[in-house]
């Protein structure tokens, strides 16, 4: 299957998880946790494309896949941001400065973000959706020349579930970025949108026959974003979502991310929608 | 200035409306500001005007005892608001706060009733576009209370 953009190959070992060491931890929202690292070897060869995932071990408990959220110009000190959802997510959010970390990666496909230069850029995450789209980001803003308009378009269920908060107001503060935030429900001390994230779409300024749209979030909410994007035009080969599967070995041998004839930890995470469209949220599979 | 059917004709709810049919609702409409804090109306109040907005920023509100207002949703430039106040009871069930300095054009809502029925052509034309209101909302609410209640 044809990758559908840039992937950076993994190491020679790719069972084989390297030691990191938390430097950071910064809590982001209730149950959500960014974590800083960097090589336990000092072994600074570290490299990833926006989108990319990698594997990351909690000692005795186990390996969930978790995208990397870090600027891909700067690999190194490497950061995810996790929700302390499960067993292994928990233990993971739980390390503190010093704890110690099993990463494997990078794995997957990546945000086009070469080929979208000269297109607008319309970015839409929804909730935790906005971690893996982070470097997406980064990398625009670090080449904002080569775009035209870009937008990021953020929901979350409340102001308090917002990931980055920091960052979205020094982004809201740009003159050649539109940030548009947007919760399900807020208290009237809340000065932005309340609907949701599909209310936004019409209203971004973007020329849908050059546009490429980035979008990461819940399964329901990525189908409906891409109906509003079909709406105004932009075609299903520049619409872009990234998959979320139980990516396990993460090269596409033992099968538990299968999804039709995909492999989602190889052939995805990110794919045009185009590519994906016969599998993305059918109930059969 | 622009006159009001003008104004009329600029929104997007009204686009394309014949001109005879936009005489006929200027006749019913004014042009209301709100200052920011401002409520349009309130839960429990006659529904007697409908609001097409022509800048700013609106809150819908419910208010609980426990929480206080909660914001349910927002509407904002080019967007109506009181479409639910049309058919009976005529009486608002959520509270509208102006959260920016607002521009609206109002129509009475006694009016346009009239108006609609007398010119049935009228009636359907805006009631082909209430409908589509009423189906991009339900289609976004639909979405706002999976998140919400299953966090999906």
């Amino acid at each position: 299957m044809a990758s559908n953009s840039r992937q950076f190959a993994v190491g020679a070992e790719p069972m084989l998880p390297r030691v990191f060491r938390v430097e950071k931890r910064v809590k982001e929202t209730a149950d959500t946790f960014t974590l800083t690292m960097m090589p336990l070897a000092g072994d600074e060869d570290f490299a990833f494309a926006p989108g990319q995932f990698n594997m990351l071990t909690a000692f005795g408990v186990g390996e969930v896949p978790i995208s990397i959220s870090g600027d891909p110009a700067a690999p190194l000190p490497l950061v995810h941001t996790i929700r302390a959802v499960g067993a292994v997510t928990k233990a993971l959010c739980g390390l503190r400065k010093g704890g110690q970390i099993g990463v494997r990666g990078p794995f997957g496909t990546s945000w086009p973000v070469s080929r979208a230069e000269g297109n607008d850029v319309i970015i839409v995450a929804g909730g935790l959706g906005l971690a893996p789209l982070r470097p997406a980001i980064y990398h625009v803003m670090n080449n904002r020349t080569a775009y035209g308009n870009v937008e990021v378009i953020y929901g979350a269920r409340t102001p308090y579930d917002m990931l980055y908060q920091q960052e979205l107001m020094i982004w809201r503060g740009r003159f050649d970025l539109r940030v548009r935030v947007t919760v399900d429900s807020a208290t009237p001390e809340w000065r932005s949108n309340v609907g949701v994230v599909t209310n936004i779409i019409p209203r971004a300024r973007f020329d849908p026959y050059h546009t490429t749209a980035l979008v990461c979030g819940p399964g329901v909410m990525m189908r409906y974003v891409v109906q509003e994007f079909l709406k105004r035009g932009v075609k299903e080969e520049n619409i872009f979502i990234s998959m979320e599967r139980a990516m396990k070995c993460g090269i596409g041998f033992c099968g538990h991310c299968q999804l039709g004839p995909h492999f989602i930890c190889k052939d995805g995470p990110v794919y045009s929608y185009a590519l994906i469209k016969d599998w993305f949220e059918k109930r059969e599979v | 200035m622009e006159s009001l059917e003008q104004l009329l004709a600029e929104h997007p709810f009204l686009e394309g409306l014949a001109p005879h049919h936009l005489k006929t609702l200027a006749a019913c409409a004014q042009v209301r500001q709100f200052t920011a804090g401002q409520f349009l109306f309130r839960e429990g109040e006659e529904a007697k005007e409908f609001f097409l907005i022509r800048s700013g920023q609106v809150a819908m509100e419910i208010y609980t005892s426990r929480r206080g207002p909660i914001t349910i949703q927002t509407r904002q430039e080019g967007d109506v608001l009181g479409w639910v106040g049309l058919p009976p009871p005529y009486q608002w069930n959520f509270d509208a706060r102006a959260m920016v300095i607002v521009r609206t054009i109002a129509l009475n809502v006694d009016c346009l009733r009239r108006a609609c029925e007398e010119d049935h052509e009228l009636g359907y034309e805006l009631l082909k576009r209430f409908t589509g209101c009423m189906a991009r909302h339900f289609r976004s609410l639909k979405l706002q209370l999976l998140d919400i209640i299953h966090g999906v």
